[in-house]
Parts: C-alpha cells; sequence; structure tokens
C-alpha cells in the first residue's frame, strides 16, 4: 500500500511568495528518498507542508489513505506521531538530559497533563534506552544535551523521531552543520534505523553525494516544482546543474565547499 | 546633523520655558540647606532606644514582600506563559493579557495600596495586595520576553512529535526558560522589599509607618536609626540576591 500520497501541494505564503508550485508524488513503506535542490528551492516548506507545520495552500496529503489536509486539534496530533521530524539544528532541549529528549518522542502519545509532566511509563523509559543503545549514545544517557557533540546531539535528535515509532521520518538537512566524519555516522544511523525498521523516510540534503550515496530514490525541486524523480542512477550531471541551475552564484560555490 | 540641531534646540527651549514657568525661589535653596544641616544635627545620634518596635515593624515589610511576590511570581507564571507571542493558544489572548498588564503597572504601587486600603482596611492586607497587582505587572511583561526568547526549532521540534500545548510549554519552553525566570523572581523581590517598606508611610503597615510616625513626631534621631535599618535590610537582600544571580549565571 502506498504510504504518503501527495497531489498537486502548493504553498503560497501571505506576503506572495510562492514556495511550492503543485507538487505530487507518492512514497511507499521503507523508501529512503532524498530531496536536493538549491536553498529556497522549497525543500524545507514541502517537509513542513507535509507533517502540518506549515499550512499549504492548496492540493492534498494522503498518509496511509486518510487525507490528512484538513484534520484539526486531536487527529493533528495523531497524524505528527506518525511522523518523525529531524532537523538541522537539532532542535534538542538543551538543558534536559539526553533520555528525556528521546523521551518526548512520546509525547504525541499522552494525554495532556501526563506529557507535561513528565511521566513516561516504563515501557517508554525501556524503548528510549533500548533507542540510545541503537544510535550508539547508552553512555550518554544522562548528560545534558548540549554537553554533547553536534554529531551526537542529530543523533538523539533521530533517537527522538525513532521515538515516536513512525511509519515516517521527515529529515530536514540533518547534516548540514556536521562535518564529513559526523555527517558519514549520522547518514549511516538514519539509514541504518528506517532500513531496520521499515520506516520510509523523505530527506532533504545539499549534498548530492550524499543523496546519490544513500538514497533509493532522489527527487529534485527547483523553484517549487518537481523537476527530477528517479532512481540515482539516473540522476545526470545534466539533470544535477539543471536543478541547481539559476541559483545563485554563491550557492553554488557554497555547494562545492560543503560537498 | 540640521535635524539633530533643531531637536537639540527644540529640547532646551522646553526646558528653559519649564523653568520659567514654575518660577522658583531659589533663596529658598540657600536658607534651606542651612535648615538642612540644622535638620541632620538633630538627627545625630541615632536613637534606638525602639529597637522593639522597629525591629518587629522590619520583619513585618519584609514578610509583605515575600508574601506579595510570591503570589504574583505563581499568578504572573501561569499567565505569562498564554501572554508570550511564541506560543500563546490565540493572539488576543496574548494582547489582552499584555494590556491588563500595562494598566497595572500604569498605576504606582502607592496608589494601589491606598485603594487596597479603602476596600480592606489598614494593616499589612493591603500592603500584600499592592505590591502582589505591582508585581504582576511587570513579572508577567518581562517573563513572557524571557519566554520569547526561547529558540523557535525547541518548540517545533515538540510540536511535531504531535505534542500538546501543555507538554510543549511544560517539557521544552520552560527548562529554557527557568534561569531567566529565576533571575527575573529575585530582582522583582529586591524591588518589592523596597516598596514594602514605603507603604507603611501611608499605613499598610511595617517599617514604613515607624519612619512616618517618627518624623511626625519630630524625632529625627529615631527616623534615622529606622533609615538605617531599611538600608540594611535593602542591601543585604541585594548582596545575596547579587550571589543568587551570579550562581545562576554560571548554571547557563
Amino acid at each position: 500500500m502506498t504510504l504518503l500520497q501527495v497531489e498537486q501541494l502548493k504553498k503560497v505564503y501571505p506576503d506572495g511568495t510562492v514556495g511550492l508550485k503543485g507538487i505530487s508524488f507518492e512514497l511507499e513503506a521503507g523508501e529512503f528518498v532524498a530531496v536536493i535542490g538549491p536553498s529556497g528551492a522549497g525543500k524545507s516548506t514541502l517537509l513542513r507542508c507535509l507533517n502540518r507545520m506549515v499550512e499549504s495552500s492548496s492540493g492534498t496529503i494522503t498518509l496511509q489513505g486518510n487525507t490528512i489536509t484538513k484534520v484539526k486539534a486531536k487527529q493533528l496530533r495523531a497524524v505528527r506521531r506518525k511522523m518523525g521530524m529531524i532537523f538541522q539544528g537539532y532542535n534538542l532541549v538543551a538543558r534536559s538530559t539526553v533520555l528525556t529528549n528521546v523521551l518526548h518522542g512520546r509525547l504525541g502519545y499522552m494525554n495532556s497533563l501526563k506529557g507535561a509532566l513528565g511521566l513516561f511509563n516504563k515501557q517508554d523509559t525501556e524503548l528510549a534506552k533500548a533507542l540510545l543503545n541503537k544510535v550508539g549514545l547508552s553512555e550518554q544517557m544522562y548528560k545534558r544535551a548540549d554537553e554533547l557533540s553536534g554529531g551526537q546531539q542529530q543523533r538523539v535528535g533521530i533517537a527522538r523521531a525513532l521515538a515516536q515509532r513512525p511509519a515516517l521520518i521527515l529529515a530536514d538537512e540533518p547534516i548540514a552543520s556536521l562535518d564529513p566524519a559526523a555527517s558519514q555516522t549520522v547518514m549511516q544511523t538514519l539509514y541504518e534505523a528506517c532500513k531496520a525498521d521499515g520506516i520510509a523516510c523523505l530527506c532533504n540534503l545539499h549534498q548530492v553525494e550524499v543523496a546519490k550515496k544513500f538514497a533509493t530514490r532522489i527527487i529534485g525541486i527547483r523553484a517549487g516544482e518537481k523537476v527530477f524523480d528517479g532512481a540515482p542512477e539516473q540522476l545526470t550531471d545534466e539533470m544535477i546543474s539543471y536543478i541547481y541551475e539559476g541559483a545563485k552564484h554563491e550557492e553554488a560555490v557554497g555547494r562545492k565547499e560543503t560537498a | 546633523m540640521g535635524k539633530l540641531k533643531l531637536y537639540f534646540s527644540a529640547c532646551l527651549v522646553v526646558f528653559v520655558l519649564c523653568l520659567l514657568q514654575l518660577q522658583f525661589d531659589y533663596s529658598k535653596l540657600w536658607s534651606g540647606l542651612f535648615k538642612l544641616g540644622n535638620t541632620i544635627s538633630l538627627m545625630l545620634p541615632p536613637d534606638a532606644s525602639q529597637w522593639q518596635y522597629v525591629l518587629s515593624a522590619a520583619i513585618e515589610s519584609v514578610q509583605v514582600a515575600i508574601i506579595g511576590t510570591v503570589l504574583a511570581i505563581v499568578c504572573s507564571f501561569f499567565l505569562s506563559f498564554l501572554a508570550a507571542s511564541n506560543i500563546t493558544p490565540h493572539p488576543a489572548l496574548s494582547w489582552a493579557i499584555r494590556g491588563i498588564c500595562s494598566l497595572l503597572r500604569s498605576i504606582p504601587t502607592l496608589i494601589w495600596v491606598l485603594i487596597f486600603i479603602v476596600a480592606v482596611g489598614l494593616g499589612p492586607l493591603p500592603g500584600v495586595l499592592a505590591i502582589m497587582i505591582g508585581a504582576i505587572g511587570s513579572l508577567i511583561k518581562v517573563f513572557a520576553q524571557s519566554i520569547e526568547e526561547v529558540d523557535e526549532g525547541v518548540i517545533e521540534a515538540l510540536r511535531a512529535t504531535g505534542s500538546s500545548w501543555l507538554g510543549i510549554v511544560i517539557q521544552g519552553v520552560l527548562p529554557c526558560a527557568l534561569t531567566a525566570l529565576l533571575a527575573w523572581c529575585v530582582m522583582r523581590f529586591e524591588g518589592d522589599l523596597a516598596e514594602s517598606t514605603i507603604l507603611g508611610t501611608v499605613g499598610a503597615g511595617g517599617i514604613g509607618y515607624e519612619l512616618s510616625h517618627a518624623m511626625r513626631g519630630y524625632r529625627y534621631d529615631q527616623a534615622l536609626f529606622v533609615g538605617i535599618v531599611i538600608f540594611v535590610m535593602v542591601f543585604s537582600v541585594e548582596l545575596v540576591a547579587n550571589r543568587l544571580k551570579l550562581k545562576m549565571a554560571k548554571r547557563l
């Protein structure tokens, strides 16, 4: 069964800026899809429209057969917990412990008061500890999140997303702030975790090489439009330069440096 | 540059006009200087004979400040999360709370205490209420400011987990803002203690009453003793508060 179906997704911001110009694609369970494109092409907007952190202007999103474009409140919370999210800036609660940060992935399943007071049950705590073991951070469990290095913090971010027991992970430039070695570990961790549990992943990436290495499929976005959708082998150099064509000069230089 | 000159000359004109309009009698400044010297000589040496009354009144002032500040902290804590623009459940609610706070702040504590004396009579209770109302007005404002400085990414991350509003606030926002909020509480207590010493002068209990009592009876030596006690009280609280703030800054 198709996990996620996106049809004619459009986003126009209140100031008139067009973020997405009608994007359609489907995602099967267990796929690891890299979304590439220059900054400002609409990659972040696309991911945030999917879990409704940003409201799309038109189009439909169907998750596991249910249209989620218009769901509200309680149902929206249920939709969001099926989609784990990973951020460029990790977005951990710096003063809380690593374990607590992972447990935050369970908040979507808890009632308001229990969640607020942090009354996580035993299974949740066991799950969080197991996930920390999986991402190789069980030693750091009781440290404050901001005592960890960038790469470690992003692995905590991955564990938090996995704690949601998601069907899909949305990763927004997960390695853009990391050095090459840490990038490698983070991508490997993410890839293996998704593969092991059959979780689909939609991963925004800046680095084409990384996308080619891990993705089972690549989607290229340019100025809010999907211009490529296919296997990594099909992504030719001509296509890459077409995707990034028209992007600002600094952008092109920046890409070479991070690649 | 031309504009700056224009503003400056306008300010100067206003200042001179005010000075002329108020028609000070400058000879009084001179004679006042001698009177002041005379008064100071009446103050010395300070008379501590009434120390039991002064000290118990001082303790009452501290108690009024503590109760007023703590009640204000509790109220402000809950309301500030509704007032902070980044996590308020509804912008209208945020505006309403902020509006009410501005209103509370625009009325000085001394006026509040007069209002409450009319309502609940003399004694420490109107003092507590006045301190509380004044502190709520300013604490909600500064609490909300600190909450608004919390990293937007953290809020986004917790929202993306499907967490409820309360979960986002207590698990995500609070740990990030906590030290800032505590620092504001300490600072507010310093200010409230200073204010609670004055409130007694209009009949709301505490050491201020002792001060106005001594002054009205022309017992300037007793008044000086009360002044010294107030100084020691406020100063020692400031010392402790500065220590606390340093410790908090280290934990950052």
